[in-house]
């Protein structure tokens, strides 16, 4: 079984929300993968629409690179409603 | 314990002065409480002794299908076949997310599996033994499943991201199989005759013991639990396991109305838990090296269903190929 395509399965459990990474599951193909991750990962009302993507197409960033990715993220805190102060008066915003 | 006398090869924990910068790094990362995730660095040992665990975990869930697969075409009524065929399918899910965890360590399923298949992997010393009448069914579901949740929700908080994943999902599923099962005994002791309730007795006298050594053996003879819990792939002793299942597990018991087999076993007020007598340990470990009531009729069971769907794999590849030549050429 594992020489068949490893896939990784995202799972949408609402109408309206995202799609959700939930696992992987081996598959001979496509079709084969969108029908074992409805048995394992759907048995109950987990969801309502499926998407498989074989692990190899997927890039994903190194943990190495985290800091230089992630941190100028942490002190750009202008970028939030909470760093402008409003006068009360203004009400809701 | 679903994952029993997993080896470290750690003789002593080493201190933090003793590690290399990596490995420090490393463990004060598990201190904290930090998830370790696929990527990151980490000792060989510990995705050894990882890949173990989770193998012989999820080896476990794949083997004790078969006890209860011996039921499916025996079940009293259809509503317990269908109960019976969702908690089986359940277990198979539970290995397979298991394989995957495995997997995100480098290890490869198939070549995992066939250690399984040649006795050189584990798996839980409780699906060794047979499953002889009705009431076998809801006395697996309530105390093999019950033990396993009390192993299972503590490794939820387990250090490596993947595995604890795994585990919520898991757990999340595992309190449907132990309310069945304990319905089911409900079911024969409340409604049933005189021998069906001597089958419930006769059940919980041939797996309270078993379910008590899933927990795998006493901490004094547990030499591997020091570094496994210092890497927080285990976050309690064994005995503290076993312990808090008796102490949770015997009001059930009296509420069904039935008896432990064990004359030893009673409520301390002074310790706060339940004392009970001595585990027979010559039996678990003649069971773990293979000489169980079953062990050698699950691995060929095992097997044969590899072979015997052989074809089946290739089928679906050759199919697989077809279809995709069809659509290229379109």
């Amino acid at each position: 079984m594992s020489q068949w395509t490893l896939f990784e399965v995202f799972v949408r459990s609402k109408h309206g929300l995202n799609h959700k990474h939930v696992g992987s599951v081996h598959a001979a193909d496509a079709a084969m993968a969108i029908e074992n991750a409805r048995e394992l990962y759907t048995r109950r009302n987990e969801g309502v629409s499926l998407w498989v993507v074989p692990s190899a197409a997927i890039t994903a960033s190194s943990p190495d690179e985290k800091d230089p990715l992630f941190d100028p993220s942490e002190d750009k805190i202008y970028r939030h409603a909470s760093f402008y102060e409003l006068p009360p008066e203004v009400g809701h915003m | 314990m679903y994952a029993q006398m997993v080896e470290t090869g750690a003789k002593r924990v080493k201190t933090l002065e003793e590690m290399s910068p990596e490995e420090r790094a490393f463990q004060e990362r598990i201190d904290a409480e930090v998830k370790i995730e696929p990527k990151n660095w980490m000792p060989d040992a510990y995705r050894k002794t990882l890949i173990r665990q989770i193998s012989q975990h999820a080896h476990s869930e794949i083997v004790g299908m078969l006890p209860e697969g011996n039921w499916v075409t025996r079940a009293p009524t259809f509503k317990r076949k269908l109960q019976l065929m969702a908690k089986i399918q359940d277990e198979a899910g539970h290995g397979m997310y298991l394989y995957s965890a495995m997997e995100t360590l480098g290890a490869d399923r198939d070549e995992e599996v066939e250690k399984l298949h040649n006795g050189r992997a584990k798996y839980s010393s409780i699906f060794n033994y047979p499953t002889l009448n009705w009431a076998d069914m809801g006395a697996v579901g309530w105390l093999v499943d019950g033990a396993a949740i009390v192993n299972q929700v503590v490794l939820q908080r387990t250090s490596y991201g993947p595995y604890s994943r795994a585990m919520i999902r898991i757990c999340k599923e595992e309190s449907f199989h132990q309310r069945q099962g304990y319905e089911i005994l409900l079911t024969m002791m409340q409604e049933g005759n005189e021998a069906q309730k001597e089958m419930v007795q006769d059940a919980i006298n041939r797996l309270w013991w078993p379910a008590l050594m899933m927990f795998g053996p006493s901490d004094a003879d547990s030499p591997n639990s020091a570094q496994s819990m210092a890497w927080k792939i285990k976050r309690h002793t064994n005995d503290e396991l076993r312990q808090r299942f008796i102490d949770q597990t015997v009001p059930q018991l009296e509420f069904l109305g039935c008896t432990a087999p064990d004359p030893d076993l009673k409520w301390n007020e002074e310790r706060g838990h339940y004392d009970f007598g001595e585990i027979q340990w010559e039996e678990f470990y003649e069971v773990i090296k293979g000489n169980g009531p079953c062990n050698r009729e699950r691995i060929e069971t095992r097997r044969n269903a590899i072979e015997d769907g052989t074809w089946v794999r290739e089928a679906a590849v050759a199919f697989a190929e077809k279809k995709k030549k069809q659509q290229a050429a379109a």
